[in-house]
């Protein structure tokens, strides 16, 4: 083909020839843009279409304007409803406490950064929780918090505590599923982090202790910094799977005791598909108040990766 | 069981050649074509109930090519939505009065009035009430189950105690039993609607049947003083240390325990509890039932939740999907597969018969004799959707924390306002 481009002259090149250079990377992108557009796009078009009417997800939709918004948020005259108070506010507990899980895991990576016998094994245990799935982490908690027979009572029996019944408690309830939650995600950042650790210049290190710079400093300032891209996916991996708690919640107490450790999105999925849901319209809206939220954190997360590559080069 | 149903076939047999039933009229010549059938009754029991009805319906209609399907029950109350939509079977399980409601309105199930009208159902009209909205009938019932108090009769043999009949005696019982180290009742509302079951025979008991409809039916205000003196009653029970601790944290079933064990005497639940009763090793001796006791001078009302089949309005095969309703209906039928060793819950036609178990001669006694006040299908099916998932949280939190009485009804009533428009 090469030798018939060469060969004819301009004039006689055909369209597609004559636009390749320009033409051949979008005909590349097609299939993903089409299925961007088909499976993300489109569906969240949708939602804030759905979202502004009143649907039972079976009959005719019909438009009611701001009206969900106004229930959801309070606007106007009304009250916030206080289904979306609650899990907005857990929501943020979650976003801030699982971020623990990044120091956790830093720490557990430095302790397993060594070379003694058996460390992959000692490696491995420590990444098995992130390999079993959430039901299955879910579980596990809820019957180590069971208010009776549950080890957690046991151990503290042990100490002469008075037993403790976390997921029936509104007021622990969620911290209690988020801690369940950190056992996980704390081995994830592990691995990201010793990952990171691999990729750390020994030079650096021997002039820095050449420097006198050992303990705290020498993490603070030479290490750490070393570690910024480790600690930059840590910290989107963690904020995702913060707002993305649905299945711990779902096993563990099922939004209860009394609705306390809803999140929002466990409150979309029991006002749009759960056994007494079906109010399309409504559970829309609160997809819609997520997605804005999410899409904060995403802006931001775009940013800094722009604002490093312009800085790389 | 299989036996069971054949001699269900002979007698439908007789039955037509004799030709005195209406249904010989429809059934004289055997049915052929199609009949897509989608279930729910995915449990061991039911599953084979229902695999037995669809031979035995084969058997009568040999050249009726029959399809059944069976789905998970706990999913098919989400999945319905989509099947009654495109390419609908012709029959379909679900639940009787306001679970239909979505449903109706969206004329997504046919109306099978005309079965009723026309004959093809006799002995239904206990039933058909449930069925009914709109002053229509849109399905077909083929088994319902009593609620009430089922104790441990070598327990209250024990301490002394007798059924009580009276909330008074109630309350004494408890007392007793209190003072004896155990609780009153054993529950798990983890999955709420056990509280809701509580609601349902308190208000009834209180303030009546009608007045418990009027409250579902969104006429009544959660605020009126009459609702309060329901929670007012229930909260004695509370007080008194009547319940299991930490029932907000276990499921009906992990509730159980409490009762085996000998930790709680009594659990107010339907009939399907006496299966895990027994099979925890519990036997006839030890258990026994009673009706929930009175509290007020008012008729007593029952909830019996009744289970039902449709035909979607999109179904192919309607005359078809009517005989089939019209079989599962029958007298025979419905004394076969609700027997103890087959589903063991009552059957809905009046002309069938009760299998000899204690506890389904004494719900079927309760509920034709004693249950004057009316038969409500259960919290979650009488009131609206919307309305019982709020209203079930907001009985569990009373439960747990019965000083918020004043905050949760104000949110009940704030839901009313918005949800019957």
């Amino acid at each position: 083909m090469s030798s018939v481009t060469t060969n004819a002259s301009t004039a006689n090149r055909g369209w597609y020839n004559r636009n390749e250079i320009a033409i051949t990377p979008w005909l590349f992108l097609l299939p993903a843009m089409l299925f961007f557009a088909a499976y993300v796009i489109m569906p969240i078009c949708q939602s804030f279409w759905i979202s502004f009417h009143q649907w039972d997800g079976l009959g005719e939709k019909t438009w009611v304007g701001m009206a969900n918004y106004e229930r959801l948020l309070g606007l106007g005259d009304q009250r916030m409803d206080r289904k979306f108070e609650t899990s907005f506010w857990n929501n943020l507990k979650w976003l801030v406490l699982y971020l623990l899980a990044i120091p956790m895991g830093l720490f557990i990576a430095l302790f397993l950064n060594q070379t003694v016998r058996g460390i992959r094994l000692y490696k491995s245990l420590f990444f098995f929780p992130f390999v079993i799935s959430q039901v299955v982490v879910g579980l596990v908690f809820s019957w180590l918090y069971l208010p009776r027979e549950g080890l957690l009572n046991a151990v503290l029996a042990v100490f002469g505590a008075e037993p403790v019944n976390i997921l029936g408690d509104p007021t622990m309830a969620t911290y209690g599923i988020i801690a369940a939650g950190l056992w996980p995600q704390t081995a994830y950042c592990m691995i990201l982090y010793l990952t990171g650790l691999n990729a750390v210049d020994p030079e650096q290190v021997e002039a820095a202790r050449l420097d006198g710079a050992k303990g705290s400093k020498m993490l603070w300032y030479v290490i750490l910094p070393q570690l910024k891209p480790a600690t930059f996916i840590a910290f989107v991996v963690t904020i995702i799977g913060a707002l993305r708690s649905f299945d711990l919640i779902s096993v563990m107490t099922n939004g209860g005791p009394f609705g306390s450790t809803r999140v929002l999105s466990f409150y979309m999925f029991e006002e749009s598909l759960s056994e007494f849901g079906f109010r399309m319209g409504y559970g829309a809206a609160i997809a819609v108040v997520l997605f804005f939220i999410m899409l904060g954190f995403i802006v931001y997360f775009l940013y800094s990766m722009w604002r490093d590559e312009k800085g790389a080069n | 069981m299989r036996s069971i149903f054949k001699t269900t076939v002979a007698s439908l047999a007789t039955a037509a050649v004799m030709g005195t039933a209406a249904f010989a009229a429809s059934h004289a010549t055997p049915l052929t074509g199609d009949l897509k059938i989608t279930s729910d009754m995915s449990n061991p029991a039911p599953r084979a109930v229902m695999e037995g009805l669809v031979a035995d319906f084969q058997e009568m209609n040999p050249d009726l090519n029959i399809e059944l399907t069976i789905v998970d029950r706990e999913a098919w109350k989400t999945q319905i939505r989509n099947v009654l939509g495109a390419n609908a079977p012709d029959v379909v399980n679900w639940y009787a009065a306001n679970r239909m409601g979505p449903y109706v309105e969206a004329g997504l199930f046919e109306d099978v009035s005309d079965m009723y009208d026309g004959g093809d159902l006799p002995g239904l009209d206990a039933v058909k009430g449930a069925m009914t909205l709109d002053g229509k009938q849109w399905g077909v019932p083929y088994t319902y189950y009593q609620w009430g108090m089922y104790y441990r009769e070598d327990i209250f043999n024990e301490l002394g105690l007798t059924e009580p009949t009276t909330f008074d005696e109630e309350l004494a019982n408890c007392q007793v039993i209190v003072d004896s180290g155990r609780a009153c009742y054993a529950i798990g509302t983890k999955f709420l609607w056990t509280a809701g079951g509580w609601f349902d025979y308190l208000n009834m008991r209180t303030n009546g049947f009608d007045f418990h409809m009027e409250l579902a039916r969104g006429e009544v205000s959660w605020t009126d003083d009459r609702v309060r003196e329901t929670f007012a009653n229930w909260r004695k029970i509370i007080d008194m240390g009547g319940y299991v601790a930490d029932h907000q944290s276990y499921s009906w079933q992990e509730a159980l325990t409490f009762m085996t064990d000998g930790e709680a005497t009594a659990y107010l639940m339907g009939n399907f509890v006496v299966a895990p009763l027994r099979d925890a090793g519990l036997d006839d001796t030890q258990i026994d039932f009673y009706q929930f006791p009175t509290i007020a001078d008012v008729p007593q009302g029952e909830d019996a939740p009744t289970d039902t089949f449709h035909i979607p309005s999109g179904a192919e095969n309607k005359d078809n999907a009517r005989a089939f309703l019209s079989f599962v209906a029958s007298a025979d039928v419905q004394t076969a597969i609700n027997s103890g060793d087959a589903l063991g819950q009552l059957p809905v036609n009046a002309d069938s018969s009760v299998d000899a178990d204690e506890f389904l001669e004494q719900g079927f006694e309760m509920l034709s004799t004693n249950a004057q006040g009316g038969v409500a299908q259960f919290f979650d099916r009488d009131f609206p959707a919307e309305m019982a998932s709020v209203g079930m949280e907001g009985l569990q939190e009373f439960m747990v924390f019965p000083d918020n009485l004043d905050d949760i009804l104000e949110r009940l009533e704030e839901a009313r306002d918005r949800i019957y428009q």
